[in-house]
């Protein structure tokens, strides 16, 4: 039995083309860092792929910084400028843990914008803690388990207006909604390659060369002084054509994802004690989470794998933790009421015989009654 | 046009096929791509269990437990989180680095970070030899040293320090010792379980492996505690976040594997190579070896060409792929500072070469690259007007 994939925010399948870019690049012994013609050559192969990454998000290739991933990349963004400035730092309460934790191991002040209950932002506390006089903010743009979608555009304007610069991180956004760094005003970006069919191991950090930003990895100088390190070549390269073929696909890959999201929901509104979380709020096409109450959610995630779905609570960085997630929390979604979480995201190769089978698996799980919670109600977590 | 023959094996190696095929099965929708960490269901599972599988293979390799392996992604991050992540967490113990001015550039510009962080460093200068010498870290402790960085395998002369006797004094003494292993793998055969050597970096792009994956060692037992660099998910029991690339890790494991099963085959005859080209070109005058003679890896000859000009040997060796030092400084013209610790004028250390051999380098290659460098060396001595003023003007040991 094969398993149908349904967890596209965790990690994608990387697209074939990018495949066949990136395999080239494993036999040469190319180190772009080395004067001879192979050096040349991986150098040449760089530069492109950092045209293609600064198109996909409307930034200009020199305001691309490769690192190793979307969690180096939002530890560069927030350490590397805070070594220049005073003051707090300005994040959200559902960041992913790659902004909470480097934030909390600074030893700053930290302001948490609260979420309603739909996931959206509270602008007031923003607002408010943007009066604080903030060394810099961290809004996502889009959340990895609800899937809602920050107004980014207007967040940055207000931190323009209080003269804080903001960093974003859009590893879950690029690929499926329009994402533009000049437009959107915003001041530093974080991207990961593998959430978009690229790479796993390769992300960037896409910086506004305005400001002042410390290395966090030094040694060789690499990336324009603000990475060190021999560049991972055929991982690039590999970002690079995934970050192509987003920039093509992006309305028709939405539009299909789209369609396989509402389809999921039309059929989970039906189900008696499921609730789809952040329903009404502008999200990202492809996701989808949804509670559903008294049942042992545990059992409930271990039943879809046996019945061949691949999906999880929220994030995978959290899988083997078994507390509350914290975007949750931040809903004020009662936990005790939760029991099971489950979220769905799709990708560019599901279909909608795979939604219906998911539905149908659901629908004979729930009615089943061999998931209703016993003990702890938090066992899904 | 014919690709120029690949002699710089120290700055990258190729991907052994072998790890290609590896990494091939771990990228696409019918292979392992799965989040490692993604618990939940097979496709995590599956690739979970590729990344332990490589972590074990990578500690085989080192003689170390899978534990003490952090996957990182390279040596230069690797080198990052030891030495600023000892640092940190020994800050209260004081504020002293031992290193030496021929590590690589991811040591140096690390130490030099702390510096500027208020940390003190001393700067030990390499013997004649090129290497580090136990009693130079032996003089240079003071009572609030917290870490000594000493690389085991030099990127640009490629001579071997003692890390065994230098690890014996910071352990007397009380302070960490970090060594920078990226030229270590499948080059030289250690057993970590039985070296006083507290961390230690390594690369898999040096050993046939992928760019973008390294690893750490550290030492379960006694525990080198160190501080996170990246913070996130609490990925690598939270010395390092962020999602595992799994296909890199998995490309290192295989690399390693390879490494510990042909290098007892592969080392003697990368070492026969290298006597082969010295051979070939040892009738000409005036080329000094630069480091040891015998404590050096068998892949690795650095010469020094008295009498002709840096750019002009390098431009007339250009069917060869080589370098005159760490590829990580060929941006920029200064000559080589390892080169320069030795001694060596700025003349004579630009018009120094790197020639590094390895897995796919062939007799052919040795004999067509040893007869160009001969018959260049010779024809622009013949033109340069540095060549009579230069002779004997190395005095170090010739190459026989």
């Amino acid at each position: 039995m094969t398993t149908v994939y349904l967890d596209h925010n965790a990690t994608t399948p990387m697209d074939a083309r990018v495949r066949d870019a990136m395999l080239p690049w494993f036999s040469r012994p190319a180190n772009a860092s080395s004067v001879h013609g192979y050096g040349h050559a991986a150098q040449e192969a760089v530069t492109r792929a950092r045209q293609q990454v600064a198109q996909l998000v409307g930034a200009s290739a020199d305001e691309v910084v490769f690192t190793s991933g979307g969690t180096e990349s939002n530890n560069l963004a927030l350490r590397g400028l805070l070594r220049h400035r005073k003051g707090g730092v300005v994040i959200s309460a559902v960041e992913h843990a790659a902004v909470r934790e480097p934030t909390g191991a600074l030893g700053r002040d930290v302001f948490t914008v609260g979420v309603r209950h739909d996931g959206t932002l509270e602008l007031d506390d923003l607002k408010k803690y943007l009066a604080k006089a903030p060394a810099l903010a961290s809004i996502m743009w889009a959340n990895n388990e609800t899937g809602v979608v920050n107004d980014i555009p207007l967040v940055a304007s207000l931190c323009r207006e209080a003269g804080v610069p903001l960093h974003t991180d859009a590893v879950q956004a690029a690929g499926k909604v329009v994402v533009d760094f000049r437009r959107s005003g915003v001041s530093m970006l974080t991207l990961s390659a593998h959430k978009l069919y690229g790479p796993q191991g390769v992300g960037a950090l896409v910086v506004d060369r305005r400001l002042t930003l410390d290395a966090q990895q030094v040694g060789g100088g690499q990336e324009g002084g603000l990475r060190g390190g021999t560049e991972p070549v055929a991982a690039i390269v590999g970002f690079g054509v995934a970050a192509e073929l987003a920039t093509e696909r992006l309305q028709t890959i939405a539009e299909h994802m789209r369609a396989l999201r509402d389809r999921l929901e039309a059929g989970l509104v039906g189900m008696p004690r499921v609730t789809v979380l952040g329903q009404g709020a502008p999200r990202l096409p492809n996701t989808v989470q949804f509670m559903v109450s008294e049942v042992n959610g545990e059992a409930l995630l271990l039943s879809l794998d046996q019945a061949g779905f691949a999906v999880s609570s929220g994030s995978a960085c959290a899988s083997g933790r078994r507390e509350p997630s914290h975007v949750l929390l931040a809903m004020g979604v009662d936990i005790q009421l939760a029991g099971g979480v489950v979220r769905v995201s799709f990708g560019a190769g599901n279909t909608e015989a795979e939604v219906d089978a998911l539905l149908e698996a659901l629908h004979r799980l729930l009615q089943s009654g061999s998931l209703l919670a016993g003990g702890g109600a938090m066992g899904g977590w | 046009m014919t690709r120029p023959i690949y002699l710089d094996y120290m700055a990258t190696t190729p991907v052994d096929p072998r790890v290609a095929a590896r990494m091939a099965e771990c990228l696409t929708r019918d292979g392992v791509f799965g989040n490692p960490a993604s618990s939940s269901h097979s496709y995590g599972r599956e690739a979970s269990t590729l990344v332990e599988n490589a972590r074990g293979e990578v500690a085989a390799l080192i003689g170390a437990d899978p534990r003490e392996i952090v996957w990182t992604s390279g040596a230069t991050e690797s080198n990052n989180l030891a030495i600023k992540g000892i640092a940190w967490a020994r800050e209260d113990k004081g504020k002293h680095i031992i290193t030496s001015r021929t590590e690589h550039k991811a040591v140096i510009d690390t130490c030099r970070w702390l510096e500027r962080q208020g940390w003190r460093v001393t700067w030990l200068e390499p013997c004649d030899d090129g290497r580090i010498h136990a009693q130079q870290v032996a003089n240079a402790l003071t009572s609030d040293t917290v870490l000594v960085s000493i690389m085991h395998v030099n990127n640009e002369i490629g001579v071997i320090n003692d890390i065994a006797a230098i690890g014996e004094i910071c352990r007397t003494h009380g302070c960490l010792f970090h060594v920078d292993g990226a030229q270590t793998a499948g080059k030289v055969a250690i057993n970590l379980s039985a070296l006083p050597v507290d961390t230690m970096a390594f690369s898999a792009h040096k050993v046939y492996g992928p760019k973008g994956a390294g690893a750490l060692f550290v030492r379960r037992e006694p525990r080198a505690r160190l501080e996170a660099l990246i913070h996130g998910g609490g990925h690598e029991r939270g010395m390092r976040s962020g999602t595992l690339a799994t296909h890199q890790v998995v490309g290192m494991g295989e690399a390693c594997r390879l490494a510990r099963e042909e290098m007892t085959v592969e080392q003697p005859r990368i070492l026969a190579l290298r006597q082969r080209f010295q051979q070939r070109i040892g009738g000409l005058e005036d080329v000094c070896l630069n480091g040891h003679a015998e404590h050096r890896v068998a892949g690795n000859l650095n010469l020094s060409f008295g009498g002709v000009h840096g750019d002009a040997l390098l431009t007339a060796l250009r069917g060869l792929a080589l370098s005159t030092g760490s590829a990580c400084n060929s941006a920029t013209a200064s000559p080589s500072y390892v080169l320069r610790a030795l001694g060596r004028d700025d003349t004579l250390a630009n018009a120094s070469i790197r020639f590094s051999f390895g897995r796919w380098t062939t007799e052919d290659e040795i004999d067509l690259a040893a007869e160009l460098v001969v018959r260049e060396v010779t024809r622009l001595r013949a033109l340069s007007p540095l060549w009579e003023g230069s002779r004997n003007h190395c005095d170090f040991k010739r190459v026989s």
